[in-house]
């Protein structure tokens, strides 16, 4: 009797453990406690084995504090080239990307209010190229990348002024 | 009595300026006119006999297209209710060269009979009259059809008040593709997205308009069918997708795309199939906008440094650049006889509609606002609306190619902007 309660425990507990190596959701109840144990027809448990988890926050791409938190690169007025400032943001992501070549990223390109709509979105179209060759030329693969122009459709700021308007010259790096 | 070469003659600029707002209080945009021509067409509109019982008031639609085209002076008029004795001499007394009058029946059906004549008060004879029985929802668009008799009928252009105008109204995180009479009454809402909407393009059949959302998060060229609401990607291809124009014959689209890697025009049929692309820069080519004959493209190049109009042929080819004064043009708009270009150009950081004589090369502009966009020319190419700036909101203003008659259309809440003026409907 001592014998099978040991071994049930051993079971369920090793049940436990490999439902922990998936994603855990804390809400829902541990799915197994309920299930028979066939004593004859069960191969020795391995106790030994530890299955690791890895926390989300583990992914470089996930740490708040990170270089890779860091997704847009500013342009100068009537500008489309990379500046200095930008250069860590593109070498960060390209790096990562690099590393992980079954993430993709979506490349938006910005541009200020002036001026019509479909100009404005040739124009972010040429600062999201921008990014994306500099990327290339780290060693992206290009079929991670998609370099494409949201124009002076979506503001990040709202403002009327020069200093909106900087905010507004950008690309963005949006992973998929 | 006016023929109309003579009005073409007598029409001249009046210098001052008249403002009327119009539209009753459940109207669903503000119109603002100033200007007009200093020769107008003296026209009395009567009230129809008996359109109390017509859900829209009809005289009073036909007056507010008249009034607002500039080409007419509105004498008052009130009711006329008998339509058969007109006494010709006293509204030449009252300065009336034309006079209007109708009647309206409800009938058994549940439908309206819209009856009209247009009489001519000096030769005291009949120059038109109309005759059609209409649903109640379709009496607003009788009235539009009278008011573009009368105008063809006295200037020998043809009217444009029946067609309709499409535009994005913005709130907030809203936008709504809107279709609307082009007074900008009779609003009704096609799409609605919380991502923006640009670029709405009819289809010469005024069934269809193509335009570009952002829905999938990047720009996507889609058709949708006004009528049965189903919407085609017509074009999605990697990066970004926008700036559809309709090919005359409705069967093919001019797009600009950046699949290879830099934003250049291509053509696609209306399904999606059989793309292939029709300008070769090292630069920007966009905006393309077909000629009325269908043999070239007019499009925004910045292959010379900074934005200008281009027209090449439309398969493709050498391009030659059609614009040369500033040193910014884009947006080109070509008019129904293919001879006249409207386009937006920066002159001293002033973004403002400018139309450009093609055969003289004589560029006029139109517009003294400073933040103007999208223009569109009315389908009898004598009227362009255009999105301009209000007060901090945006708003469609229209403008007469001659530059005399100018109008502001506001919503009552929000921004509107992207306006595309519709084609003549069958």
């Amino acid at each position: 009797m001592r014998k099978l309660s040991s071994l049930a425990f051993a079971v369920t507990t090793a049940a436990i453990l490999s439902a922990c190596s998936t994603p855990v959701k804390v809400s829902e109840p541990a799915p197994v406690v309920e299930h028979p144990v066939d004593k004859s027809a069960q191969p020795q448990p391995d106790t030994r084995t530890v299955a690791p988890v890895e926390t989300q926050s583990l992914d470089p791409l996930n740490d708040p504090k990170g270089v890779l938190a860091n997704r847009s690169v500013y342009f100068d007025f009537d500008s489309y080239v990379v500046r200095a400032d930008g250069k860590p943001v593109v070498e960060n992501h390209a790096a990562y990307l690099v590393k992980n070549k079954n993430r993709n990223i979506l490349i938006q390109g910005n541009t200020d209010e002036r001026g019509g709509a479909e100009y404005n979105l040739a124009l972010g179209q040429k600062r999201a190229e921008a990014v994306r060759k500099a990327m290339t030329a780290l060693g992206v693969s290009e079929s991670q990348i998609e370099a494409v122009s949201l124009g002076k459709e979506k503001p990040k700021a709202e403002g009327h002024n020069e200093e909106a308007w900087a905010q507004n010259r950008r690309a963005d790096i949006v992973y998929k | 009595m006016y023929t109309p070469q003579k009005f073409k003659q007598v029409i001249l600029y009046a210098g001052l300026a008249i403002a009327a707002t119009m539209g009753s209080a459940q109207a669903q945009m503000r119109i603002e006119i100033s200007g007009v021509g200093s020769n107008q067409i003296p026209i009395a509109v009567a009230g129809f006999a008996n359109e109390s019982v017509s859900p829209q008031k009809i005289s009073e639609i036909i007056k507010a297209d008249l009034e607002r085209s500039g080409a007419f002076k509105i004498i008052d008029a009130g009711v006329v209710n008998d339509v058969n004795n007109i006494d010709y001499s006293g509204w030449k007394a009252k300065g009336a060269d034309a006079l209007v009058v109708g009647t309206v029946d409800a009938l058994a059906d549940g439908r309206y009979d819209v009856r009209y004549k247009l009489l001519d008060t000096v030769k005291q004879d009949k120059i038109s009259n109309l005759d059609k029985a209409v649903t109640a929802q379709f009496t607003r668009l009788s009235a539009h059809l009278i008011a573009d008799d009368v105008f063809f009928k006295l200037t020998g252009i043809r009217g444009a008040f029946s067609t309709r105008i499409s535009y994005v109204k913005q709130e907030g995180r809203m936008y709504q593709l809107m279709v609307a009479d082009a007074d900008g009454e009779n609003e009704q809402l096609a799409l609605r997205s919380n991502e923006p909407i640009i670029s709405p393009s009819w289809s010469p059949d005024g069934t269809k308009v193509a335009y570009v959302s952002f829905e999938q998060k990047k720009p996507v060229v889609y058709v949708q069918n006004l009528i049965t609401r189903a919407r085609t990607v017509v074009a999605n291809e990697k990066g970004s997708n926008s700036a559809p124009s309709w090919a005359p014959s409705g069967n093919k689209l001019a797009v600009a795309l950046s699949k290879d890697g830099h934003t250049q025009v291509y053509t696609v049929n209306v399904d999606g199939s059989g793309l292939r692309r029709v300008s070769n820069s090292a630069g920007i080519d966009t905006e393309p906008q077909w000629s009325p004959d269908g043999q070239s493209i007019y499009f925004t190049s910045d292959r010379s440094g900074g934005p200008q109009i281009y027209r090449m042929d439309a398969d493709g080819g050498d391009a030659k650049r059609v614009t040369f004064t500033g040193s910014y043009n884009i947006s080109p708009r070509i008019s129904a006889d293919g001879k006249t270009l409207a386009y937006i150009s920066r002159r001293d950081n002033n973004f403002q509609l400018y139309v450009l004589d093609l055969a003289s090369g004589q560029e006029t502009r139109l517009s003294d606002t400073t933040d103007d966009e999208s223009p569109s020319f009315a389908p009898n190419g004598k009227y362009i609306m255009y999105a301009t700036k209000a007060g901090g909101r945006k708003s469609l203003a229209v403008v007469s190619v001659d530059g005399r008659v100018k109008q502001r259309l506001t919503a009552q809440a929000g921004n509107i902007k992207e306006p595309t003026w519709g084609p003549f409907m069958q």
